[in-house]
């Protein structure tokens, strides 16, 4: 075997090496970008969800957001929470405000005990597609599904399906509020709702806005607009909205007089001490 | 030979165990419920109010907007209440019930045993005329499809019309509405495509029959007179040859453009009830207050055809065909195919309602479904040419661009593909949402 052979491939491979070297090494000059370190590591303790619930398009744009403004003031990852933001701050250097954290609820209170089966259904498990076939398994056209869509639509696993009441059951030690579950939820049943100190929550578990008789026909649990609670209430908070309350969070200062009212339990309570005998669900983890 | 659709198609067992049973017209009830939205496009509004009495034949809710259809009163009697029913689907909609007095209800019985008097002379009315008539009877698709008909034969100008197409292939299976009508008053359906080509302006008209029921195109065959224009085309039995955009090109050769309508081709496409109840409107100055439905179903004792008022109970007509004495797994309004199956049957005959199918225990549950196998016959059948297992995939990951450009729009919702898997995957249920997704995200653009 002649050297020469190998000598003059090494040779050429040795040439295109360094030019392609030179071409990479002249690209990478022209077009660098210099990223703040500081991004890197705000991303780092963001969960990476992409979520968006922060009003930016992904956890990279809002660490980016978070160096431009240099400091965090009125911004906030729901899924990294005030601890997370802490954090993040103490990268730019600065304190951070508190912003009242979100959670999801679910507007509707219709368990299989109270609402009873008038279908069967045997297509697809989802809520979109029931949704759009009719009224769905349960009598009341309004509530709750039960399918999961926004229990797969969760990216903080918040979700579950109870499977003694077939609704959702969402762990606010979880829920972020970044509100994936809203929007997927084809009869807009999951609202987003500041919550109070320790997680404390008062809401109307129902979004059937037919008259009380007709209301109560598809589910013992549904608010028949009686106003009872408008009237318990001594802030104002809640409002009649046709036959269908509404309780303000800005104005609730989560006495529960209105829960103590409603005749069909449709006013639910979260994240307060439980007493026997309370209607309390979602309890926020300690 | 018999024409038909290139594309797709599938052959049925036709099922038509009513087809034999001779239309059978059923007593006035006492007491009707008539929703207000029975048709596409706004729910009517009502110009009654509770305590008002009405007499047979009395518009009771006007059209509310241009796409709307008035509604009349088939009973003479008191108007008891407008309110919220719950409808065969599980929602609740708004309704008039009208309860008919023992002497109305005598009035009525005795008003009907006379012979139909002509109020116009079909020879001798306007485009004009035919139009305010059709309007004014609410009359709409009697199909399925309940759109209108006054706004389908106002044609928006630019569109030239040359062809009325009178759609009475009937290709659902066990549905015979249409065969029993054909058989009982071919005249009047005749006298109605005179009046629709009238209206539209046109010289020619096909009928289209599919070739299962040779004596209805032998009975409609024997009332067309040389020199109207009008022919009986029998069609080659395949399924959905009923659907508008299929029958259009076995008729006439020519094809709808992809989000396009019959107009755009020179075609308005009427079905046969709705010819005949143009026929009854301007003829005879009846409202569109009855339609043929059918009652069938494969372990029903007397499958049969019946005129029933609009508002009759349903449940009444299933148990006039035997129904609560069989075992019954599944109720379907409409045909097996296109129809949707019932959460209550405490609802009234509506416009739209062609059949109502009975379907037994061992019938009625799906199969459990199995992972596609790419087999390509959803490819095969469908009617549009589209490529449902993948349009169905991308609707259910939420892809809504991309069905969208794989043709979801196009689907006719005929569940041929849904059928014919061998897999028995739900693709029509996904098709479906699909489209009401491709719909919203066109609304926020």
């Amino acid at each position: 075997m002649n050297m020469d052979i190998v000598l003059i491939a090494a040779i050429v491979l040795g040439v295109i090496g360094l030019l392609s070297a030179l071409v990479l090494f002249i690209v990478a000059r022209r077009f660098s970008v210099v990223e703040d370190g500081r991004v890197v590591a705000v991303e780092e303790l963001l969960p990476g969800a992409n979520c968006g619930a922060c009003g930016y398009s992904g956890c990279h744009a809002f660490a980016a957001e978070c160096v431009s403004r240099g400091g965090v003031d009125s911004l906030l990852c729901p899924g990294a929470g005030q601890e997370g933001m802490a954090k993040i701050a103490a990268i730019m250097g600065g304190g951070i405000q508190s912003v009242v954290p979100k959670v999801a609820v679910l507007r509707c209170a219709g368990e299989c005990a109270r609402r009873h089966k008038v279908a069967v259904y045997e297509g697809p498990r989802s809520c979109s597609v029931v949704n759009r076939a009719g009224a769905g398994e349960l009598s009341c056209a309004f509530g709750c599904l039960g399918c999961g869509d926004c229990v797969a639509a969760c990216a903080f696993g918040a979700l579950s399906i109870d499977v003694s009441t077939g609704l959702p059951h969402i762990d606010a030690g979880k829920c972020t509020g970044c509100g994936m579950c809203s929007l997927v939820c084809p009869r807009n049943l999951i609202e987003i709702r500041p919550a109070g100190p320790r997680g404390r929550l008062v809401w109307v578990a129902c979004s059937n806005p037919e008259k009380g008789a007709v209301a109560r026909r598809g589910c013992e649990a549904a608010c028949i607009g009686c106003g009872k609670c408008v009237k318990a209430c001594p802030f104002g908070a809640v409002m009649l909205n046709g036959a269908l309350a509404r309780i303000d969070a800005d104005k609730c200062r989560l006495c529960r007089k209105c829960v103590a009212q409603c005749p069909t339990g449709a006013i639910l309570t979260a994240g307060f001490p439980e007493v026997s005998g309370e209607n309390v669900v979602n309890p926020v983890k300690s | 030979m018999a024409r038909t659709f290139h594309i797709g198609g599938v052959r049925l067992k036709d099922c038509k165990l009513s087809a034999h049973s001779a239309m059978e017209r059923v007593e006035l009830p006492m007491r009707v419920v008539l929703p207000l939205g029975q048709h596409i496009g706004a729910p009517a509004r009502p110009v009654v109010a509770a305590g008002d009495r009405v007499v047979r034949g009395q518009c009771v809710a006007e059209a509310a907007s241009v796409v709307s259809a008035s509604l009349h009163s088939p009973i003479s009697g008191i108007v008891r209440s407008i309110g919220l029913v719950r409808n065969a689907r599980g929602f609740d909609v708004e309704a008039i019930e009208i309860e008919a007095t023992e002497s109305d209800h005598r009035i009525d019985i005795e008003s009907m045993s006379k012979p139909l008097v002509a109020v116009r002379d079909k020879g001798n009315v306007s485009a004009d005329e035919i139009l305010a008539c059709v309007r004014e009877a609410g009359i709409v698709g009697l199909g399925g499809a309940t759109f209108p008909t006054a706004v389908k034969l106002n044609v928006p100008p630019g569109k030239n019309i040359d062809t009325l197409v009178i759609n009475a292939a009937e290709c659902e299976p066990y549905l015979t509405c249409d065969h029993a009508l054909m058989l009982s008053d071919p005249a009047g359906i005749i006298i109605g495509a005179e009046l629709v080509m009238k209206a539209l302006g046109v010289s020619n008209a096909v009928i289209g029959v599919e070739d299962n029921k040779p004596d209805a195109i032998e009975s409609l065959r024997s009332h067309v007179a040389p020199g109207s224009g009008i022919v009986i085309v029998p069609l080659k039995e395949k399924y959905p040859q009923g659907g508008e955009k299929q029958l259009i090109f076995a008729m006439t050769r020519r094809e709808v453009p992809s989000g396009g309508l019959p107009a755009d081709v020179g075609v308005v496409v009427v079905n046969v009830a709705t010819a005949r109840a143009v026929c009854m409107a301007v003829v005879y100055g009846e409202p569109l207050i009855e339609r043929v439905v059918t009652v069938t179903g494969p372990r029903l004792p007397r499958p049969a055809n019946y005129l029933v008022p609009i508002g009759y109970p349903v449940d009444e007509l299933i148990s006039k065909s035997g129904g609560d004495d069989v075992p019954v797994g599944k109720i379907v309004l409409g045909g097996p195919m296109m129809g949707a199956a019932v959460e209550n049957t405490e609802v009234p005959v509506e416009k739209g309602s062609s059949g109502i199918l009975l379907l037994p225990p061992d019938m009625s549950h799906r199969a459990q479904p199995e992972p596609c196998i790419l087999c390509a016959r959803c490819v095969s059948v469908c009617p549009m040419g589209l490529e449902p297992y993948l349009i169905s995939t991308l609707s259910r990951l939420g892809r809504v661009g991309e069905a969208v450009d794989a043709g979801v729009a196009d689907c006719i919702e005929c569940g041929s593909c849904s059928y014919i898997c061998p897999s028995s995957r739900p693709i029509l249920d996904f098709i479906r949402y699909g489209k009401m997704s491709s719909r919203r995200v066109r609304k926020s653009k």
